[in-house]
């Protein structure tokens, strides 16, 4: 390899990191759902849109910068996802049907809400939130003046990775340290159990989804100023969410992140290899490959080293 | 009654050309059988055997483009593609059986619902062979008049009807709902889940496939986008069946007329056209809530509800 195409790859790896940070925290609020309610959240993308156009409204009228956004779109979010499952999903978890997925054609039927009542408002149109930072970026020359290659990490991308980072070491601390987190996790892990405990499980269940839908709407604030947006965005998130899911163990934190990243950097090396088209294809095939290799998620391969079995 | 109903209407139907319908209504006409169609093939899977699939517009797309491509490279006629469909379908969904059938429940769902976009992002890039998003245009319509378009799906919702009927009326058919009931019961008891699963999907993808043959030569126009659609296929099967009826023969009939209807509706409703999703999406959920088992599937409670209603 020529120098170029060294730095080509470098760069590519590490803007997949960037972007698989990001990933990661769309992935925890997912796998926090599936974890504690066993449902799938099919509506988690269209959640993240509602972040997203929440950020864009208060840039647009206010002038409030998108990262400082998180502080009115988290809680609005998590109020969201807490009226969504007390008064939806709740009942449908209780009604006797044929089918036993009724709640993940639920959350599609949210969805569609969601998107089609966003188009209503907002039209379709692609909307950014021109932030004068945006095209900002590092350079490794501008430190390493002698370096053979030339890397650039744009400012936008590293400031939102640096705030997912933070949020998910919020969101560490407050399962593993609190008392509600701890419940949460009880909750996960035995419902039944839990209960017996005088853990109140339905509260849990409450206070988890509106937990991950403010999670993915904060990662909707730190997508929104490097990305675009219109209301049918939420889909490829929500499938994006499931893929990180499986891929790192339904249900476990840390395998979202690592999955998260994995996702990020494969997505990337697609979309430099083969084409921006093909990204989408390259996420399958992650997918794919999980399913059928590590069906217990990429976790599954440590834990398994670590009982020497 | 009950043995002569499927044939009475489909005399019924049959006969419905003959009114001189203008042609809005028979095109209304040939959207619902061809939804039925797609509803019944959806219900053998997920009404059934209790496989709940996101992702028939993969088979649909695929039965499409099976007609699609064949036109556009050799030249024969769309219409061949009815039989080669049947084959290139069935190849397809014991491929995604291979991959998906290891998942269970809701795995399933996403799993299939997964496979619907990696195929509409592979048309959308091999340009070669599916060109792309400029999609496949049939440049020479078998018919103008739409009475034998309507006959041809007519004759296929008919055949499809029977076959349901047929299968779950067989011992495959209890099979199917021993599977749905409590697939872990159902292996102890020596049937081979997976083979009947396999067997299941197979077929209702090479239904939902025939309809995808059919569209092409009716619109004459597929490009990934449409065919491959999540919501406006893969979503709308689904509440076809929801709406119509889970696991009933008439269930997905009766919820293609009413959601075709319905989307004309608020569709022609000025500045309301917009918010079809809404409603659909609100029509999902209250239906999931209050009828889970669709109109035809809780028909007795509904009757009690009316009945109630007119005692108060």
């Amino acid at each position: 390899m020529t120098a170029p195409q060294v730095e080509v790859l470098l760069q590519t790896i590490l803007s997949g990191l960037l972007l698989g940070g990001l990933y990661a925290l769309i992935g925890i609020g997912m796998t926090l759902i599936m974890g504690v309610m066993k449902i799938i959240n099919l509506a988690h993308g269209e959640l993240m849109m509602v972040g997203m156009y929440i950020a864009y409204v208060l840039f647009s009228v206010f002038h409030i910068d998108p990262y400082l956004s998180i502080f009115i779109a988290a809680p609005a979010l998590f109020l969201l996802g807490i009226l969504l499952q007390k008064y939806l999903i709740n009942p449908v978890l209780k009604v006797d049907a044929i089918i036993p997925e009724n709640q993940v054609i639920l959350t599609v039927g949210i969805g569609m809400v969601l998107s089609n009542i966003a188009t209503i408002i907002f039209s379709s149109d692609y909307k950014t939130t021109p932030v004068d930072y945006a095209t900002k970026a590092w350079y490794l020359s501008d430190i390493w003046k002698a370096s053979p290659i030339e890397l650039s990490l744009s400012l936008p991308w590293s400031v939102s990775f640096s705030f997912a980072l933070m949020i998910t070491g919020a969101l560490w601390f407050f399962l593993t340290k609190t008392d509600m987190g701890k419940s949460i996790r009880a909750t996960a892990q035995d419902k039944d159990a839990a209960l017996l405990m005088g853990v109140n499980v339905e509260r849990m269940r409450v206070v988890t989804f509106g937990l991950g839908s403010a999670l993915v709407g904060s990662a909707g604030c730190l997508f929104i100023p490097i990305y675009y947006l219109y209301p049918d965005l939420g889909g490829q998130f929500t499938l994006t969410a499931f893929v990180i899911t499986i891929l790192g163990g339904l249900g476990s934190t840390v395998g979202a992140i690592v999955g998260g990243l994995i996702l990020g950097v494969f997505e990337s090396l697609t979309s430099t290899y083969a084409g921006m088209g093909w990204a989408p294809v390259g996420r399958f095939v992650i997918f794919l490959a999980a399913l059928i290799f590590v069906p217990q998620g990429i976790m599954s391969l440590f834990t398994r080293k670590r009982f020497g079995k | 009654m009950k043995k002569t109903l499927p044939l009475f209407i489909a005399g019924i139907l049959a006969l419905l050309p003959l009114i001189g319908l203008s042609s809005y209504w028979m095109h209304i006409l040939i959207l619902v059988l061809m939804w039925s169609v797609i509803g019944m093939a959806w219900n053998l899977l997920g009404g059934y055997c209790g496989q709940v699939s996101f992702g028939h517009a993969a088979f649909f797309g695929v039965g499409a483009y099976t007609a699609g491509i064949l036109y556009n490279k050799t030249g024969v006629s769309a219409w061949w593609g009815m039989p080669l469909s049947v084959i290139v379908v069935a190849l397809f969904a014991l491929l995604i059986g291979y991959i998906c059938l290891r998942l269970k429940g809701p795995f399933f769902a996403l799993g299939t619902l997964a496979m619907g976009v990696i195929l509409r992002v592979t048309a959308e890039n091999l340009t070669t062979i599916t060109e792309g998003d400029l999609g496949i245009m049939i440049r020479e319509r078998t018919w103008i008049d739409k009475t034998w378009y309507f006959y041809i799906i007519l004759l296929i919702a008919i055949v499809s009807f029977f076959i349901v009927k047929k299968v779950i009326e067989s011992k495959l058919g209890y099979y199917f709902v021993a599977i749905r009931e409590d697939q872990d019961a159902a292996e102890s008891l020596g049937i081979n889940t997976t083979f009947y699963k396999t067997i299941a999907l197979t077929l209702s993808a090479v239904l939902t496939g025939l309809a995808g043959v059919f569209y092409t030569n009716y619109m004459g126009y597929i490009d990934p986008k449409i065919v491959f659609a999540l919501h406006d296929i893969s979503i709308v099967t689904i509440m076809v069946v929801m709406v119509g009826g889970v696991a009933t023969y008439w269930g997905p009939l009766v919820g293609a007329i009413i959601m075709v209807f319905l989307a004309e509706i608020i569709r022609s409703i000025p500045k309301l056209g917009a918010a079809h999703h809404t409603f659909f999406g609100v029509l999902l959920i209250v239906i999931i809530i209050y009828l889970p088992n669709g109109i035809t599937g809780d028909l007795p409670k509904l009757k009690r509800l009316f009945g109630k209603g007119k005692a108060a």
